[in-house]
């Protein structure tokens, strides 16, 4: 990540006056914004972007970010916030085109911590081939040292081939997931306060939508989207349960997960798939489509490690269970919340 | 060597107790009860064998008092409380740690008590209060904890002591007279500290047979075998399927360290009453870091919510799906009692892993 | 009610008699490498293999022992397209593991 370095003991930081809307909030804008992220819908730096009209429907949804620390391995809070935007999108079959963001700065946030976030928003932002249309800056007064927060928001056009509705899931539909398991949340874990360890493990932030045009490309009747995030691959399969009211049955040996991100989990008494993931995406597709499906995933870069993980049944009552090692079963269920380390 | 595989285990556990009474078995250890529901063990198992929860789970047999002392602590000035994350949702009379931590107390989860050293180290102007739970397993560090704050001079370190002995537990349950156990499968893990022989009180007092085991699917069948074995020829003895980890007399170096911190004491169990010589209390020359004497609370009292049956479903007197409140009242968002809140309550692990009451193996009650 | 796992002991100062808990050795866990103190398990050194609960190494173990764990807890998917044709892999690991039945 490139920006402006200072090698001076008092580094420039984020000031109060940054966020008044007067002239330093404009050098903020000209020096360290528009560099980065500058493009046709932004850099009139109207108080609103102007977006063509379409027939397709848009797809509109929002986002905040608030994760601690602001850089972590395999990323950072501004990769965050796009990725996590853009698969928001990705996941209701639009492709994404414009986000907004929003950023809410600590006061002494050092300047080249804020630019190599926006390197990252704007390194994102190409990689998932979205421009920053509009955005707004508030400084506010110093308090925990959290240093930033971000909020946004995401357009996108609804492909016309997506047909994306829990309402057409039918025992027989297969479950695949598109690569490794945990390694976003328990690479934010290894660099929190009170735990930190050494890891080879990195955030899994990517854009996603790439990887389901390609799936959505190929024909294959694919059903549902979804990205575990927060609550991980169980969240999602135990929701799918519940609003299909069928039974959704994962192979635990079929879910790909490094043995690193394995016994990471084990010795925190962590269960991975309760554990949040920023660039995986879960899809439901018909049985006879499967097979192509896989191999279009496993064709894209961020689908090497995906694999066909499991089924729908009309098994009653309706559940999300796995079938473990052993060949015996247990339910999986919605975690609570946040998963916390444990000695028990 | 045996190779045999998980379902053959199974199936050899069915054919030992064909045709015969009910064998109720009692996992002492909530990790334990986990695992056997993780593992999918659990549903492997015939009808016959009743797996029954026991009082393995430090959270679910700390005392009302105990939790209540914390959030008390927490509230005052200067002071930073370090748990563990299976500590902070339990419910106090006045709310969770979590809760006090939302209300402005500062609450801090840790890996370790060494990170709660290192706390103490940074913030000499603050208390630190490290609740120390759990079973001789991690008593050890603890014991290791206290004698180093000593060695560092950091004279702002308190321990909130509620450590539980095993074994002393499993004789109170089967002194009592509604008991209904007819052997033990045990911990993987405090064995390792204590030493298979430590259950020779339960074997020649009782006549229970007692299996150490680790918490991999075949090491737990294996275990679970034996002990059906066990009862179905009339035998009591203690065996080890934990072989790798557990021997007879434990890790000595722990144990020293153990008995040079802590003294056995008579202290409550949750909703058990106080069981003898059933503790670990900081020895006299060490209670200059116990925090239940620095602040001057009461551990042991316990008051638990009306309608709440944890005490009866840590003695395995009643199965969790038998409680009134089960995934009604209380759930693992809205705990009554801690064997819902602790991830390793039995109730936690029914309510997460089991919700199917028709197929499952029950549990006796 | 003790999560514990198996890790290598990738580095630890050599001790000293003055060593209590802030012997501290380095442990692999595949990848991740977390710090624990090593007072419980004094004989222990670099290359040896552990059983870590709570920051602590509260036993050592056989590497032959440790490796069938690490390999327990490495069952990953190796699922291909033929198992799309039969059912879904079951046992994605080994078939047996030895049991110690020593009596005690």
């Amino acid at each position: 990540m490139t920006g402006p370095s200072t090698t001076q003991s008092d580094a420039p930081r984020v000031t109060m006056a940054h966020g008044g809307g007067g002239e330093m909030t404009k050098q903020l804008i000209q020096q360290h914004f528009l560099p980065r992220l500058g493009n046709k819908l932004l850099n009139p730096l109207a108080d609103s972007a102007t977006i063509p009209a379409s027939e397709l429907p848009l797809a509109f949804t929002t986002d905040s970010f608030v994760v601690l620390p602001l850089e972590f391995p395999g990323g950072d809070i501004g990769r965050l916030a796009v990725c996590g935007t853009v698969n928001d999108l990705a996941v209701m079959g639009a492709v994404p085109t414009a986000l907004s963001l929003a950023l809410t700065i600590e006061e002494g946030l050092p300047l080249s911590t804020l630019d190599r976030i926006i390197d990252s928003v704007a390194q994102a932002a190409r990689e998932a081939d979205v421009v920053i249309a509009t955005g707004d800056t508030k400084v506010i007064e110093r308090r925990s040292g959290d240093g930033l927060t971000i909020t946004t928001a995401g357009i996108g056009r609804i492909r016309r081939d997506a047909r994306l509705d829990l309402g057409r899931v039918v025992p027989g539909d297969v479950v695949m997931i598109s690569g490794r398991i945990a390694d976003h949340g328990l690479a934010i874990m290894s660099v929190r306060e009170g735990l930190a360890f050494d890891t080879s493990l990195e955030s899994d932030a990517a854009p996603l939508n790439h990887l389901i045009g390609t799936l959505l490309d190929t024909g294959s009747d694919v059903k549902f989207l979804r990205d575990p995030t927060r609550g991980g691959l169980a969240g999602v399969v135990a929701d799918i349960a519940e609003d299909t009211g069928l039974t959704v049955e994962l192979d635990e040996a079929a879910l790909p997960i490094s043995p690193t991100a394995r016994h990471t989990a084990e010795v925190f008494g962590l269960d991975p798939m309760t554990v949040a993931n920023e660039g995986k995406c879960l899809a439901i597709v018909a049985a006879g489509d499967a097979k192509q499906a896989l191999s279009c995933w496993q064709s894209h870069p961020l689908g090497r490690d995906a694999a066909i993980v499991g089924r729908i049944t009309d098994a009653a009552p309706p559940l999300a269970e796995l079938v473990t090692h052993t060949g015996g079963r247990r339910v999986i269920q919605r975690p609570y919340g946040e998963e916390l380390p444990r000695i028990c | 060597m045996n190779e045999v595989s998980p379902r053959m285990l199974a199936q050899r556990i069915a054919s030992a107790c064909a045709g015969r009474a009910p064998i109720r078995i009692m996992e002492v250890c909530g990790t334990h009860t986990v695992s056997l529901y993780r593992s999918g063990v659990k549903s492997m198992l015939p009808e016959l064998v009743h797996l029954i929860s026991g009082p393995g789970c430090p959270v679910c047999v700390s005392t009302q008092g105990y939790i209540d002392s914390a959030c008390e602590i927490a509230l005052r000035e200067n002071t930073i409380i370090c748990t563990y994350g299976d500590m902070l949702r339990v419910p106090g009379k006045h709310g969770s740690l979590q809760q006090q931590r939302a209300a402005g107390a500062d609450v801090r989860i840790v890996y370790s008590a060494l990170d709660a050293l290192e706390i103490a180290a940074a913030n000499p102007e603050h208390k630190i209060v490290f609740l120390a739970i759990g079973f001789e397993t991690t008593a050890a560090g603890h014991a290791a904890a206290i004698l180093e704050a000593r060695r560092r001079n950091l004279s702002n370190f308190l321990m909130l002591c509620a450590h539980k002995q095993v074994v002393p537990a499993m004789a109170a349950l089967l002194s009592a007279d509604d008991v209904a156990i007819d052997g033990f499968l045990c911990p993987g893990h405090v064995s390792a500290i204590i030493g298979a022989q430590a259950y020779g009180d339960i074997v020649e007092r009782f006549s229970k047979p007692c299996v150490v085991a680790g918490f991999e699917p075949q090491s737990m069948l294996g275990a679970l075998l034996l002990i059906v074995e066990q009862v179905v020829a009339g035998q009591a003895r203690i065996e080890n399927t934990y072989g790798q980890v557990v021997n007879d007399n434990g890790n000595q170096a722990a144990r020293r360290t153990i008995d040079e911190v802590f003294e056995s004491a008579s202290v409550a169990w949750r909703a058990m009453g106080v069981i003898a010589d059933s503790g670990l209390i900081l020895r006299e020359r060490y209670r200059g870091l116990d925090a239940g004497v620095q602040f001057d609370v009461d551990l042991d009292a316990d008051d638990p919510t009306p309608g709440c049956r944890c005490g009866e479903v840590i003695q395995g007197k009643l199965a969790p799906k038998q409680c009134g409140l089960f995934a009604t009242a209380c759930t693992p968002t809205q705990p009554v009692g801690p064997c819902m809140v602790s991830s390793e309550g039995s109730c936690a692990a029914a309510f997460r892993y089991d919700r199917e009451p028709v197929s499952r193996k029950k549990e006796s009650g | 009610m003790c999560i514990a796992v198996p890790g290598k002991i990738i580095s630890a100062s050599p001790p000293t008699a003055a060593d209590g808990i802030s012997r501290i050795g380095t442990i692999d866990f595949q990848g991740s490498r977390v710090n624990a103190s090593l007072v419980l398990t004094p004989e222990a050194r670099p290359g040896d293999w552990v059983l870590v609960h709570a920051g602590f190494a509260i036993q050592l173990i056989d590497e032959k022992d440790a490796l069938e764990t690490w390999e327990y807890l490495s069952m990953c998917n190796t699922a291909t397209d033929e198992d799309l044709e039969q059912q879904p892999q079951r046992s994605g690991g080994k078939d047996g593991q030895s049991q110690d039945q020593s009596e005690g």
